[in-house]
């Protein structure tokens, strides 16, 4: 078998890389060897080698303990691989076998002097409720019932111990239930049967770890239920090596963990970009046309509908969808506008690159675009040759591998775990709103001739005020957060925000923004005090949102005018270059300063305000605030 | 395509962690320095996962040199395609 000996050559590969210290060539022949070979065999490889890279690799450490009433040990290496494959140098630290009670709750057991980053509590019923489990029928209603309350009160113990004695993330195994109740079907025939009571103990456990930060239920049960309970139980094993789960589920454990430990560790995806012919749709909409692809609640097209479905479900999540794709744009955005059977519109995207140009740069101006790193992305695409070349040429992009067959493209998708998230703001739900209202704006700038006619356009409304407690938090807030359109990266405080605003000759200005497309909030920030004849620019940014709109000249300009009209004859300010401020660098110059002086951090920017200083753009309607002092 | 043999040498080498080439019929717990009782078992499950098939108590029992397992194994095998 051709296949066979690849993977024992990619062994050798690594080796060999391995020792010539070719690391980062190795790290991908490692990745490329578990994506071939999920198994336990090539996982002992990996982790053996892992181990020898330590401390080599940019991998992102954390460290997890594994409390069990079974055999985990052989799921360690499959974790470990996977998680390598993400970015991660999983440490795995195993308890003693049903020991995780007194683990949990003695504050200086070895579990706590791991000081783990995360705590899986791998509990099975049997262990933790034997009587439920082994002998249901012989409880009365009354003795079952006080068996629940019993273990369910053991759980949220065991929660709110941990919580007292660790700040780490906590996931808890949900209660299986059994393959053949005891009672057999008689067992649904009341509300008190072996089924009700393991599915209020789990109820109670989710309210428990719903009442604790960071505690988060692994559904067992449900992760049973979706590979089949009777072949995911090993019964052979189990009565010999303590092992519940068959050998071909043994990997599903390891991954259902990731789950978790991915939204954990920030390796997460925050976007996903999709190809569209064969992939959002069945066929090529530049050959087949509008009627000729298939798209619709009917098979075939009803595969690619569950795929539209199963993306709009992660954008309500908070994961942002976007398009790249070969193709004309006019057709593509036919069918994305207008095709009946069409469940994500154009509004959906946050991103389009539709145009003949190579992935790998689309991917990269997408990144570009939403703010987000490289390896924030994930790639979906039917087409195996852009999915090798995207990963050749940006290895941190999350590749999916999508199956020949499209009936299996939504499970594929639904099943990814970069895209789990363990908690939801209202912020997220929403986010796709939020850039697809970007994009308008962008979208609409390309069609005009010039960029006035643009800002024109936009019908920008800004207005200026001084800080006030009200505006406080948020000025405050863009000190710390801004990093691109900022002069001076000075980060403040609240109250140094406060203090600075109190004290004579000091004029702290705020600059909201709305324009035709939406209100963009307080997006800028001036800080700016009096010295004799000149003002000097303590602070001077502007959020990304609105960076390149003419608004930073009208912040400027006012800035200009309050100083002329205190008297002071010049204003001054430095320009502070750091990896990320590159947007703000020209602007002094550009505003008519004269550079006064430069030195090993930054140079200093003089402007005559007798000599035409910079005016408001005539496009923005500016509102200034007069609060008394400035 | 490689032997049986050589598909379970290949498989011990990845979880005992000694060159396959060091491997040979005769290996067992006594010459494999960590092929304890937790790697039996997980050598036991790589071969299953391999092969698709289930190994009994009595068969892994009696798995005490790669020999032995290649030979169940392929006893396992034929067994499956009759």
């Amino acid at each position: 078998m051709a296949a066979e000996h690849d993977v024992i050559n990619l062994r050798e590969e690594i080796d060999r890389l391995i020792a010539e210290g070719a690391v980062a060539k190795a790290r991908s022949r490692m990745a490329e060897l578990w994506r071939r070979e999920p198994a336990s065999a090539a996982a002992f490889f990996l982790t053996a080698r892992l181990d020898k890279l330590r401390g080599l690799l940019p991998l992102v450490p954390y460290k997890v303990a594994i409390l069990r009433s079974f055999t985990v040990e052989p799921m360690v290496p499959l974790l470990r691989a996977a998680a390598f494959a993400h970015g991660i140098d999983l440490a795995v630290h195993v308890g003693d076998f049903n020991a995780y009670a007194q683990e949990i709750l003695d504050p200086e057991s070895s579990l706590y002097r791991f000081a783990p980053d995360g705590v899986i509590l791998a509990v099975r019923t049997t262990d933790v409720a034997p009587d439920l489990w082994l002998r249901f029928a012989d409880l009365g209603p009354d003795a079952a019932q006080e068996a629940v309350q019993r273990v369910s009160s053991s759980l949220r113990q065991w929660i709110v111990a941990f919580r007292e004695r660790s700040a780490a993330s906590l996931i808890v195994h949900s209660l299986e239930q059994p393959l053949h109740p005891g009672l057999g079907v008689l067992d649904n025939q009341s509300e008190s049967g072996q089924s009700a009571a393991i599915l209020q103990m789990n109820r109670e456990l989710r309210q428990a770890a719903a009442a604790s930060h960071g505690v988060y239920v692994l559904d067992y049960d449900a992760l049973m239920a979706r590979h089949g309970r009777e072949p995911w139980h090993d019964e052979r094993k189990w009565l010999t090596a303590r092992l519940p789960i068959a050998h071909d589920h043994l990997l599903h454990m390891a991954l259902e963990w990731m789950r978790f430990i991915l939204p954990l560790t920030g390796k997460s995806a925050k976007a996903l970009v999709v190809d569209l012919d064969n992939t959002l749709w069945g066929g090529i909409i530049g050959e087949d046309g509008m009627n000729g692809i298939k798209l619709g609640a009917e098979y075939p097209g009803a595969a690619y509908q569950a795929l539209q479905r199963a993306m709009l479900d992660l954008a309500r999540r908070g994961i942002l969808l976007a398009i790249c794709s070969k193709n004309n744009l006019d057709d593509a955005m036919e069918a994305l506008e207008k095709h009946p059977g069409m469940l994500v519109r154009p509004k959906h995207f946050a991103a389009l690159r539709i145009n003949w140009t190579d992935k790998a740069q689309n991917l990269r101006e997408i990144a570009h675009e939403l703010n987000i790193g490289i390896d924030s992305l994930a790639f979906l695409d039917d087409n195996p040759f852009e999915r090798e070349q995207v990963r050749a040429a940006l290895p941190e992009v999350t590749v999916i591998d999508l199956p020949q067959n499209p009936l299996e493209y939504a499970p594929a998708v639904r099943d990814c775990p970069v895209f789990e998230r363990l908690t939801l703001s209202a912020e997220d739900q929403q986010r796709t709103a939020m850039y697809a209202e970007q994009r308008q704006r962008a979208g609409a700038e390309q069609t005009f001739q010039s960029k006035e006619e643009f800002f024109r356009f936009l019908e920008q409304e800004a207005e200026l005020d001084p800080v006030s407690d009200l505006t406080l938090a948020r000025v405050a807030q863009l000190t710390q957060k801004t990093n691109q359109f900022n002069l001076t990266t000075r980060r403040y405080t609240e109250q140094q925000i406060a203090e600075m605003a109190a004290r004579p000759g000091w004029h702290i200005f705020s600059i909201r923004v709305k324009d035709r497309f939406g209100d963009h909030g307080l997006v800028g920030v001036a800080i700016a005090h009096d010295q004799g004849k000149q003002c000097e620019v303590d602070t001077f940014l502007l959020s990304c949102r609105v960076i390149g709109r003419t608004v930073e000249t009208a912040l400027l300009a006012h800035l200009a005018k309050s100083a002329a009209e205190r008297g002071c004859k010049r204003l001054a300010g430095w320009f502070l270059p750091t990896k990320k401020n590159a947007p703000a660098r020209d602007f002094y110059e550009q505003h008519g300063f004269q550079r006064q002086e430069s030195n090993g951090t930054g140079s200093l920017w003089v402007l005559d305000l007798n000599n035409s200083p910079p005016r408001s753009p005539d496009w923005i309607k500016l509102k200034v605030h007069d609060g008394g002092k400035n | 395509m490689n032997s049986t043999f050589e598909q379970v040498q290949a498989i011990a080498s990845d979880i005992f962690g000694v060159p396959a080439r060091k491997i040979t019929a005769d290996s067992s717990p006594e010459t494999i320095e960590n092929w304890d009782s937790m790697q039996h078992l997980n050598l036991v499950l790589a071969l299953e996962e391999k092969f698709g098939l289930q190994l009994d108590p009595e068969d892994i029992e009696q798995m005490r040199t790669i020999g032995v397992a290649a030979t169940l194994v392929e006893k396992k095998l034929q067994s499956a395609a009759r």
